[in-house]
């Protein structure tokens, strides 16, 4: 499903600020896949979405989606198979549009857009039931605007945009982290239903070890812009917090030391 | 005076079409786009020569206007979206370029249109009415008619990616918008109203100017201002887009008319400008200044044992620690 060879990315290159942040990444997920991935700041987890997703250019490396090389596609070019949650809950949808609106321009991604009408009536209907599936009373408020709505809505909303066209690949970048523990834990259990329903393939980057271990088929570690633990199935079924500090300072010579993993 | 007030009614309209056009780059796009003062004068440029050099009829001068506009509209387009020039320098650019461009299209400063029909004799011709009657109707037509475009336009597949580019870029390309293309579609769109504005005043006023546009920007951002606060006035506050729009034209008839007023009192024409950048620059300035009050008069009221001076000494820093936190995220 999705494969990448040796991927390398540094930002500022030739520059004091100079900072490697994938070194040569490779990585293959399966049909089906729901993968978390952990490490401390600036372990490369973000930027390995964002490679994906095409927001920069690689330096080196391949990306292939589906069998095929999207290395050098433009970031909206690649949306076609993509569907993506951010951290930010601002960055996922437009504030100033209503929310049938919002979905409605999510509903054509990957397609051509033409003249014809925005959103039509069969749409609205559809998109009535789906939130009304998200148990947030969003449901009667088909044409409010975006904008009035909370952080959490903002987040479930931007969610059932990203898989309202089923996604090849749902890339999902930390996308409970700026809410409340009520309010992640609701779009987390929300994250794991439209999965499971879709059997969407699922890279989900955390700082939650225990959502990490909880959530998903397989996990991988990052450090220092690269894989250093990587595992799925059973083992990764048993695993503890204690197990993932454990190894990652078996691997990484240090302490995965950062109290926003501990704390959370 | 009243003739004054006719005039100015029928002018605030024509100006309408741009006010619309200047709509779209600045509300829905956030782009102050100063490729305007060019392409206004090239609207009124190409008119004035396809019915005077080439004899054209003034429907297709008017025409052409359009198609004009929008090929200045490109060019700023393409050179914010293929060379990330940003788009106010790319604007600036292409006006610079079209002050050139508009005096080789005419041959010379400016270009009488004496004794060639214009759309605007044309109808009032046929509908056996005074010509300022004829401009008129024209106006409010072409105004009504590109509000219903526009309505339209907007609520397309096409407009909605347009109207979400304004609001977020990331979004849409997470959505596989491709913003560049729905930019330089805003920006010919916009101009090609801007330039049928400038071709139907050329025709009204008969004559084209090299310096016709100079400006034209600041009247349709005044104007935009001006409709907007009519708006807040309006029952239901006006939130649907075509009332918007609707507000908009409003707005740059109300300009007109303070304008003819303010003439009509003995200011000098050449102050025009003046007046109008300071009415840009006050809608601009007053509701920030009203903000910053509300928020020290809020502080004031939180902290009462701090008094006076402990409000101004904390003034202005309230937005600070909220921004520090949201960076400190990554």
């Amino acid at each position: 499903m999705l494969r990448l060879t040796d991927v390398t990315k540094t930002f500022n290159r030739g520059t004091v600020n100079e900072k490697p942040a994938l070194t040569g990444v490779s990585l293959t997920l399966d049909d089906g896949d729901f993968v978390t991935v952990i490490g401390g700041n600036g372990a490369g987890k973000s930027t390995l979405l964002n490679m994906i997703a095409g927001v920069y250019p690689l330096d080196g490396g391949t990306v292939e989606l589906d069998g095929v090389d999207v290395s050098l596609l433009s970031e909206h070019r690649r949306a076609r198979y993509l569907g993506r949650v951010f951290q930010d809950p601002m960055r996922g949808t437009a504030a100033d549009m209503q929310i049938e609106e919002n979905l409605a321009l999510a509903k054509r991604r990957g397609r051509p857009r033409g003249l014809a009408w925005g959103i039509t009536r069969e749409e609205r209907e559809d998109y009535a039931r789906r939130l009304a599936s998200l148990d947030l009373g969003l449901e009667d408020r088909l044409s409010s605007k975006v904008g009035l709505l909370s952080g959490g809505q903002r987040q479930a909303v931007t969610l059932l945009m990203a898989t309202i066209q089923k996604p090849r690949l749902l890339l999902l970048d930390e996308h409970t982290a700026a809410l409340d523990p009520k309010t992640a834990a609701k779009v987390l259990s929300l994250t794991r239903r439209v999965v499971d329903e879709d059997r969407l393939t699922t890279l989900m980057v955390t700082h939650n070890m225990n959502d990490a271990i909880r959530l998903g088929n397989r996990l991988i570690m990052m450090h220092e812009g690269n894989v250093i633990y990587d595992v799925a199935g059973a083992e990764k079924a048993a695993l503890t917090v204690a197990d993932l500090l454990q190894k990652f300072e078996e691997v990484s010579g240090g302490e995965l030391a950062n109290d926003r993993m501990l704390l959370s | 005076m009243q003739l004054a007030l006719m005039g100015a009614l029928s002018q605030g309209i024509l100006w309408g079409i741009m006010v619309l056009g200047v709509f779209i780059t600045f509300r829905m796009l956030d782009i102050p786009d100063l490729t305007v003062d060019g392409s206004f004068a090239l609207g009124g440029s190409v008119a004035a020569v396809a019915a005077v050099a080439l004899g054209l009829d003034p429907v297709v001068g008017v025409l052409l206007g359009v198609v004009a506009g929008l090929m200045a509209g490109l060019v700023t387009g393409l050179l914010h979206a293929l060379f990330d020039i940003p788009a106010i320098l790319a604007g600036i650019l292409t006006q610079i370029a079209l002050w050139s461009v508009n005096l080789h299209v005419m041959g010379k400063s400016n270009v009488p249109l004496l004794n060639v029909d214009t759309v605007f004799t044309r109808l009032a011709a046929l509908l056996g009415v005074t010509q300022a009657a004829a401009t008129l109707v024209v106006g409010v037509v072409i105004a009504a008619a590109t509000i219903v475009l526009m309505y339209w336009f907007f609520g397309t597949e096409v407009g909605s990616a347009l109207r979400a580019t304004g609001n977020n870029e990331d979004m849409c390309r997470a959505l596989g918008i491709d913003v560049r293309v729905t930019k330089v579609i805003a920006l010919a769109f916009s101009n090609g109203l801007v330039g049928l504005s400038g071709a139907l005043i050329c025709q009204s006023q008969k004559y084209a100017d090299v310096g016709m546009g100079t400006g034209a920007i600041v009247i349709g951002l005044a104007a935009i201002v001006i409709g907007e606060v009519l708006g807040r006035f309006a029952p239901g506050r006006l939130i649907s887009f075509g009332s918007r729009l609707t507000a908009v034209v409003m707005g740059s008839i109300v300009y007109f008319i303070i304008r003819a007023v303010v003439l009509q009192m003995g200011l000098d024409a050449n102050d025009m400008k003046l007046l109008s950048a300071v009415i840009v620059a006050l809608a601009l300035a007053v509701p920030v200044v009203l903000e910053r009050q509300q928020r020290r008069r809020a502080y004031r009221r939180g902290t009462p044992a701090m008094g006076d001076a402990g409000a101004r000494g904390r003034d202005g820093r309230d937005g600070a620690p909220a921004r520090q936190e949201k960076g400190g995220e990554r």
